[in-house]
């Protein structure tokens, strides 16, 4: 039953439960849900990306930050180093997305994956390829246009 | 410093709660609290209300039931730590007692998930990691978080969906006993392997539901304790805490939960305890899926690491075995009402300690020491609680 309809039926927007009979109230008060994030910190990783690179930050202090980071909090120092990334490693681990967020509902399911990469820093990202996890499967990072249109990375066996 | 025992307890019926809204489902455990602890509302003298809430309407739980139930206008606060926010209220009364800023202390653990529909909670649990780097880019879901660790242990040590299976029977063979229970079913392997994939290797019955409901204890001081005479009380032991990254792949490791670790390293500490499997009476695991149950086992200690499957596939955690380990379900079967969950392995603790459980499901209590192990996330947030008959 529509609320519209139970306005109309029950004379309020209630509607009582398929399996007790308990009246529900559904909130005629709807909420979309939609964030704005700041990524002005780490513009270069979207240049980066666009030119094919797969960037990460590096501190003075010789740390390695993938996601990058703007800030060290080793020697607490602010000035870092992009620096672009192998893309290569060692799949760790694996698992299949089969009931998906609604808002992933127009992709079939798909395989997310954590890689080690050469460089030392651990990536999460969707995985091609035959979803089976063996020890030692070397991956590479592709970077690929997803459905929405824009640029995403991938890791991908070899 | 004072010593915080727990006089009261309380727990509403878990599961699909269509019947109840906020206020009400709260009241059915505060009721029962109060009424076994022998103490009206206003002798509360502070509150915390454990509660995520982002499923459900009403945001200001400690005012709506300061109304409902007569406790305005005495100190509380609303906490959050993800799936261990129960605990994380319990860490707030415990502390409000053992600093004396406080003699009576009420802890709520509520959730009403079910007054959003299901895909918006599924949605909205998915966040809990980094949001921006995990969920935003790739969709990763709550049972997708412990799948990834799931296959890594299965990888690395041999582990097999059956084996998982078995903590699941095991949850339902003990949630069948308990009548707060959401499901009251017993289940075979066949039915656990059936199941369609949620996110691989994790099947439907590899997971814990999505539940409404509610659970309260109420904490006293060692002067409370001995002015009012309780008899019947369970004191807190030790707390351990601990916090692990947001982004998984900041982590060295998918085979265990670090936070897990250090919270109990901590609380051993504190409670002197150096062989938890002889030490413990039993324990209430974290089991919102069946993998993060068998690496609780090696986490807390009970086991070494790499050997919780073969715990789960002896049925060394059943009453008699090793250690028995959620006999009230778990949050696989007697349901995972977020906010209340780390409240309700309180109430088992105390309910276990002072020979209260329902048939069948009774330990042999031969220590008086209970654990309870609460996750926020996958690790997100470690509490790590040891309950006991006799006071530190
Ligand atoms: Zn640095």
């Amino acid at each position: 039953m529509e609320i519209k309809e139970a306005i109309e039926k029950m004379g309020f927007p209630i509607i009582p439960d398929e399996k007790s009979g308990a009246w529900q109230w559904f909130d005629v008060r709807e909420l979309k849900l939609r964030y704005i994030l700041s990524v002005e910190g780490i513009k270069k990783f979207y240049e980066g990306l666009k030119e094919g690179k797969l960037l990460a930050t590096k501190c003075k202090c010789g740390r390695i930050f993938f996601p990058p980071q703007k800030d060290c909090p080793s020697c607490k120092k602010s000035e870092m180093e992009w620096i672009e990334l192998k893309k290569e490693g060692v799949l760790e681990t694996l698992t299949v997305i089969h009931v998906r967020p609604t808002s992933f509902s127009h992709y079939d399911p798909y395989a997310v994956g954590i890689a080690k990469l050469d460089d030392g820093v651990r990536i999460l990202a969707w995985y091609r390829g035959e979803p089976k996890l063996k020890p030692g499967q070397r991956v590479k990072v592709e970077i690929v246009k997803r459905k929405e249109g824009y640029l995403t990375y991938e890791l991908v066996p070899i | 410093m004072s010593e915080a025992a727990i006089i009261g307890v309380g727990h509403s019926v878990f599961g699909t709660r269509r019947d109840v809204n906020i206020p009400e489902l709260c009241w059915e455990s505060m009721k029962k609290a109060l009424e076994s602890a022998n103490l009206e509302p206003k002798d509360i003298e502070f509150f915390v209300v454990g509660n995520l809430g982002i499923w459900s309407s009403e945001l200001a739980v400690p005012s709506i039931m300061a109304e409902y139930a007569d406790l305005a206008p005495k100190g509380s606060m609303r906490v959050e730590a993800a799936c261990a926010t129960g605990s994380a209220a319990i860490r707030v009364g415990y502390t409000a007692i053992k600093s004396g800023l406080a003699d009576i202390v009420l802890v709520l653990g509520v959730e009403k998930m079910q007054e959003s529909p299901n895909p918006n909670v599924i949605e909205l649990i998915g966040r809990f990691g980094s949001y921006f780097w995990e969920f935003e880019n790739f969709g990763l879901t709550f049972p997708g978080y412990y799948a990834l660790h799931a296959s890594a242990y299965m990888m690395k040590y041999g582990a097999t969906e059956e084996d998982l299976a078995k903590v699941a029977i095991k949850a339902h063979y003990y949630g069948a006993k308990n009548p707060f229970a959401q499901f009251r079913k017993e289940i075979d392997v066949a039915t656990v392997m059936k199941g369609p994939y949620v996110a691989w290797p994790l099947k439907l019955f590899d997971c814990s539901p999505i539940t409404d409901g509610s659970a309260c204890i109420i904490l006293a001081s060692d002067k409370k304790v001995k002015e009012m005479g309780v008899e019947e009380k369970v004191w807190i032991l030790a707390q351990g805490v601990g916090t692990g990254t947001a982004n998984l792949s900041k982590r060295e490791d998918f085979t265990s939960l670090a936070s897990a670790r250090y919270a109990a390293e901590q609380a051993y500490k504190l409670a002197k305890i150096e062989d938890p499997a002889k030490e413990l009476d039993g324990a209430n695991v974290h089991d919102c899926f069946t993998i993060a149950e068998i690496m609780a086992y090696e986490d807390l200690g009970f086991c070494k690491r790499g050997e919780g499957y073969k715990l789960a596939r002896e049925g060394q955690t059943y009453i008699g075995g090793k250690i028995p380990v959620n006999v009230d379900g778990g949050l696989k079967a007697k349901g995972h009402p977020i906010g209340a969950t780390g409240v309700s392995m309180a109430v088992e603790a105390y309910k276990q300690l002072l020979r209260k459980a329902d048939k069948g499901r009774q330990a042999d209590i031969k220590n008086g020491r209970w654990l309870a192990h609460n996750i926020g996330g996958t690790g997100h947030y470690a509490y790590v609680t040891i309950y006991g008959l006799e006071r530190r």
